[in-house]
Parts: C-alpha cells; sequence; structure tokens
C-alpha cells in the first residue's frame, strides 16, 4: 500500500495524513504495511510515523507538475494500490497514477473498503455509491475530513528514493495566499463560519469573523455574496465553489437554496441562523435560530469567549 | 488555435436523486439534463472567447449515446463550430477518458479544456486522464486561462490560495469558476446550431471500476430550535451534545 505525500514545511499536510491513516488501516486489513512517498525538503518522518507508516521513500527535489509526481508515485507502486488526499494536489496526480498502473480510480472516497466495495459521494452529497474495483490495484483518494488522522504509530524509517520523472512542463511562476493569516484552508477546516446576504453589506463580516475567531474556525460566505463582491471567490461554498465536509457549519443569514446545501451538506453538524423561520435552510440543519444575525452573532461569540475562560 | 471541449451532460441541480434497475442505475425518468456547468460556463466560453481573440476552431466532444444530442446542441448554440460524439454510453470515467483520448490523438489540438468534475459523479478525474494518456501536460482547477505565443497561463486553485502556473501548448487544463461568465445562447445561435456539423464516432472501452449499489442518505432528525435570546445556549450544545467544539 502506497500514500502519496504532499509535504509543505518539511511535513505531510493534514489532508495527507489523513490519506496515510486511511493507507494504514487499509493495509493492516490486508496483511501487508503502508509506505509512504514524499518529494521535496523533509522534516524527520513529515510525521509519519505517527500515522503507522512503516517507511518513507523520499524524493529529494520538491515537484510541481502533477504529471511529475505521478511518475514518482507509480514507480513507487510498482504491484500496490496508491491512497491520496482528495485535494487539490491529489485531483491532479490521481487519474494519471490510474493510468500508468492501469488500476481503477476512486475518488472522493468517505470510507475504508468493506466487503470488495468503496464508498463515495455523488450527486454533489445527495446520494452515496458503493464502488467496486474492477482491476487488481486500485486508487483511492480520500475525501478531506472523512477519515480520521491516526497518531499511535512510531517511527517511520526513511529511504532516499529515485526515478525518472521527466522534465517539469508544468512550472509554477507566482502562489498568491488567499486565506487570511492563521485560518485553515477551507476544505480542509473543521469549524466554519459563514455568512449571505442576510448580513446586509461587506462592513457588518466583523461580527461573522468575530465568531470563527473566537471559534478558531474558517470563514465562507454564499454565492450572491462572492458574486457581489462582498467577499472574495475563494470562500465561496457551494455548488459552483468549493464543497466543505466541516465538523460543525454555522450559516447565519443565508437561506439555504440548493446549489449551497450542494456544497454544504456534508458537514457534521449545521447551525443556522436566520431571521425567517421559513427558510429551507432549517430543514437541512440539526441547530436552528430564528432571529437577527447582528444580535444572535455577538452573543455566540461572548459564550464562546465565556466558556474558553 | 485549434481547442477541444469536452461536454459532459448532467442533471439539473433541482432533479430529484432516485435509482432504478436495483438501485444499480441513476433513474432519469422525469430529470432535466443540462450541460454540466463546469463545462459550459467556464471551458466552453473561455474557449470561445480565446477563439474570438486570436482565431481558431472550438469544437466539443461528448461521449455518450444519442439522448446526450440536445446538450450538445447547446453548446453549439453558445458558439461551438462543430461537434463530436463517441456513441458509447460510459460507466466509468477510465471509459470516458480512453474515449477522449483516442479521438484527440493526432488531431492536433492545441489546447483541451474540461470542466474540473460534473455534478453528479463529482469524480474530476476524466482531464488527468486524458493528458496522461495523451501523454500532454495537465493542470487542474484553473480559475484564469490566458495564451500567448503557444504558452498558456493559467491560475489554478492550490491548498491555502492561488497559483499561477505556465506551460506550453499543447496541454490539457481543467476549468474552475472564475474562468469565464456563463453565456446565454441568442436566437441566431440557436437556429445556426441546427445546422453546425455534429459527427458520431463509434466507440468502446472496458470499465475498470463498477457501481455495486447506490443509496440515499438517512433523513436529518429535526431542527433543535433554540430561542434567540438564549443564543449562548447553542454553544452549551455545541459543545456537550453534538461534541464539535
Amino acid at each position: 500500500m502506497i500514500a502519496s505525500i504532499t509535504l509543505k514545511d518539511g511535513l505531510a499536510t493534514k489532508g495527507s495524513l489523513e490519506a496515510a491513516s486511511y493507507a494504514v488501516a487499509l493495509a493492516k486489513a490486508e496483511g501487508t504495511e503502508a509506505v509512504a512517498v514524499v518529494h521535496g525538503p523533509l522534516k524527520g518522518d513529515g510525521g509519519l510515523g505517527a500515522t503507522g507508516i512503516a517507511k518513507v521513500l523520499h524524493y529529494a527535489d520538491e515537484l510541481q507538475d502533477a504529471g511529475q509526481i505521478a511518475k514518482l508515485v507509480a514507480a513507487a507502486a510498482s504491484g500496490s494500490s496508491v491512497i491520496l488526499a482528495h485535494d487539490a494536489v491529489g485531483r491532479a496526480v490521481a487519474p494519471a497514477v490510474a493510468v500508468h498502473l492501469n488500476a481503477g480510480l476512486v475518488s472522493g472516497v468517505t470510507e475504508l473498503p468493506s466487503s470488495g466495495a468503496v464508498r463515495r459521494n455523488v450527486f454533489s452529497g445527495k446520494a452515496m455509491a458503493d464502488v467496486e474495483v474492477a482491476t487488481g490495484k486500485a486508487v483511492y483518494t480520500v475525501t478531506p475530513n472523512t477519515f480520521p488522522v491516526a497518531a499511535d504509530g512510531g517511527v517511520a524509517a526513511v529511504e532516499a528514493f529515485q526515478a525518472e520523472v521527466g522534465e517539469a512542463r508544468v512550472k509554477v511562476k507566482a502562489f498568491h495566499a488567499s486565506s487570511a493569516d492563521g485560518q485553515v484552508p477551507l476544505p480542509e477546516a473543521e469549524l466554519v463560519v459563514s455568512a449571505g446576504r442576510g448580513l446586509k453589506g461587506p462592513e457588518n463580516w466583523g461580527i461573522v469573523e468575530d465568531l470563527a475567531s473566537a471559534l478558531g474556525a474558517t470563514t465562507a460566505c454564499s454565492r450572491p455574496v462572492a458574486d457581489i463582491g462582498w467577499r472574495p471567490h475563494h470562500e465561496h461554498v457551494g455548488q459552483t465553489g468549493v464543497a466543505i465536509r466541516p465538523n460543525l457549519y454555522i450559516a447565519a443569514g443565508i437561506s439555504g437554496a440548493i446549489q449551497h446545501l450542494a456544497g454544504v451538506n456534508q458537514s457534521k453538524v449545521i447551525v443556522v441562523i436566520n431571521t425567517d423561520p421559513e427558510a429551507p435552510f432549517f430543514k437541512a440543519a440539526d441547530y436552528g435560530i430564528v432571529g437577527d444575525a447582528f444580535e444572535v452573532l455577538p452573543k455566540l461569540t461572548a459564550a464562546v469567549k465565556a466558556l474558553e475562560a | 488555435m485549434n481547442i477541444l471541449v469536452c461536454i459532459s451532460q448532467a442533471p439539473d441541480t433541482t432533479s430529484r436523486i432516485a435509482f432504478t434497475n436495483g438501485d444499480k442505475e441513476f433513474d432519469t425518468n422525469g430529470v432535466q439534463f443540462i450541460v454540466n456547468p463546469y463545462d459550459e460556463w467556464y471551458a466552453l466560453v473561455r474557449a470561445l472567447e480565446l477563439k474570438e481573440a486570436g482565431g481558431g476552431t472550438v469544437t466539443t466532444l461528448t461521449v455518450g449515446d444519442a439522448s446526450t444530442d440536445p446538450v450538445i446542441r447547446k453548446a453549439l448554440a453558445i458558439g461551438a463550430d462543430a461537434a463530436v460524439r463517441v456513441d458509447f454510453k460510459p460507466t466509468d470515467s477510465m471509459q470516458t477518458a480512453r474515449l477522449i483520448a483516442a479521438h484527440a490523438e493526432g488531431k492536433g489540438y492545441d489546447l483541451i479544456l474540461c470542466g474540473k468534475e460534473t455534478i453528479d459523479y463529482n469524480g474530476s478525474v476524466v482531464p488527468g486522464m486524458v493528458a496522461a494518456l495523451l501523454d500532454l501536460p495537465y493542470v487542474a482547477l484553473g480559475t484564469k486561462l490566458e495564451v500567448a505565443n503557444g504558452v498558456a497561463t493559467v491560475m489554478r486553485e492550490v491548498t491555502g490560495g492561488e497559483e499561477e502556473v505556465e506551460v506550453t501548448l499543447p496541454a490539457v487544463v481543467s476549468a474552475a469558476k472564475g474562468m469565464a461568465e456563463q453565456r446565454i445562447p441568442n436566437m441566431r445561435g440557436i437556429m445556426s446550431a441546427r445546422t453546425k456539423p455534429l459527427q458520431v464516432e463509434a466507440g468502446a472501452a472496458d470499465a475498470a471500476t463498477v457501481v455495486r449499489t447506490f443509496s440515499l442518505p438517512e433523513d436529518k432528525g429535526s431542527c433543535k430550535m433554540i430561542p434567540a435570546d438564549q443564543a449562548e445556549e447553542l454553544i452549551r450544545l455545541l459543545r456537550e451534545e453534538a461534541k464539535v467544539i
């Protein structure tokens, strides 16, 4: 079993730690061991031993072209199945790995395989599919925030690894960070506070940011709010924006159109705050408050701070 | 520049999701099919803008049976020059990718544009497979795309931000929100779409995965309402009952 890992500052990203933990659990079920393949500067074992990874194959150069990463992973995988995170890197790399290995690919899995089939969400979270892989090997990408990171392992052995990955054909020229300082990127976030047109204007977002900051949550918004420029596009969660799966999603002043629900319906707990008791979002919510976000959000912020004090 | 845009049909977002044939197939009864929004709003429209600015052709490619012809005509009405349909009903993304690659091989397309995923199976894998099968560079999740002197500059989504990347054409790019704005076809486009070429090719490929069963999530229990003047009670419930904070 091979886990394809993305490093940031020498350590595996959260999505990659989830993929590694998934690979370890799957390897255990199949009576084999899980090996991670990484590229670029590495600190220690990259935090991978703790997830139960036995060995880390380390390719020294950092690769930014998905085609090169796929060749590296395919070289490491000869004969094994491959697990990746269903993040921006995994989405680009996994299809090419599947082609190189001639393996069936199931993207966005949410559970470990059970009696020969693996579960993924389809129809934007409105249904699930149990998928069988018809080839000997499988490639899975793991949906962020669905598989817990294991921490009961030890230290992984690091081994230098060489492979023929060819020239970089996609060259990175610049990076523009979108997340505010200290915020977890939306696809990885466990807590999200989101707001919509009910906030009446971009100048009122302070109360959303205050609650998010008290909770250590990431801020998000509905599509109309991004489209009219109140909030940046990368904050838009929904069908055409980012699909998220946090443990807690708090939505204030969002009515809950079906396109919005498609991006957030996998959240474990949904809280809806809306002045309109008939807002369709309440039907998809676990907790609801009929009330004015301008009054409710500051109260919630104060209650969170009181709890932590 | 000659651009191939891969077009898939998808059920309208408001469709009722149900299954048939022992929960092995999507029940298309009464379902309104649309052009997959990522293919239409972003990939196709950006291809048309590039053609309008620099010349060339925009061809669409669909893998599907004759039931997909209406969405192909819609893509022609929006402005594509010609359409190709590979007459095969895929059940797996590897089949779709192999048939797209088989069509594109040797045709000299400078750019193959796809939506980042379809809104039904949400796989997000076909464009990457096409690139690997054709040994072309691949840029996923593009939010901006410019082409000059045979080099594409793409802004792509990455965790925590966006990256500007350069790639020499030919290449495969998948389109996310931001790459273009939706276009509504006008009457002239709709009329001319009727006479534009829609070439049907035969094709077949083996599936690498099979759906054993589809299922629907359990209904959520009813929403627990908390009075607005006791909002702090919500925080207690989130910690002690839901245990999420």
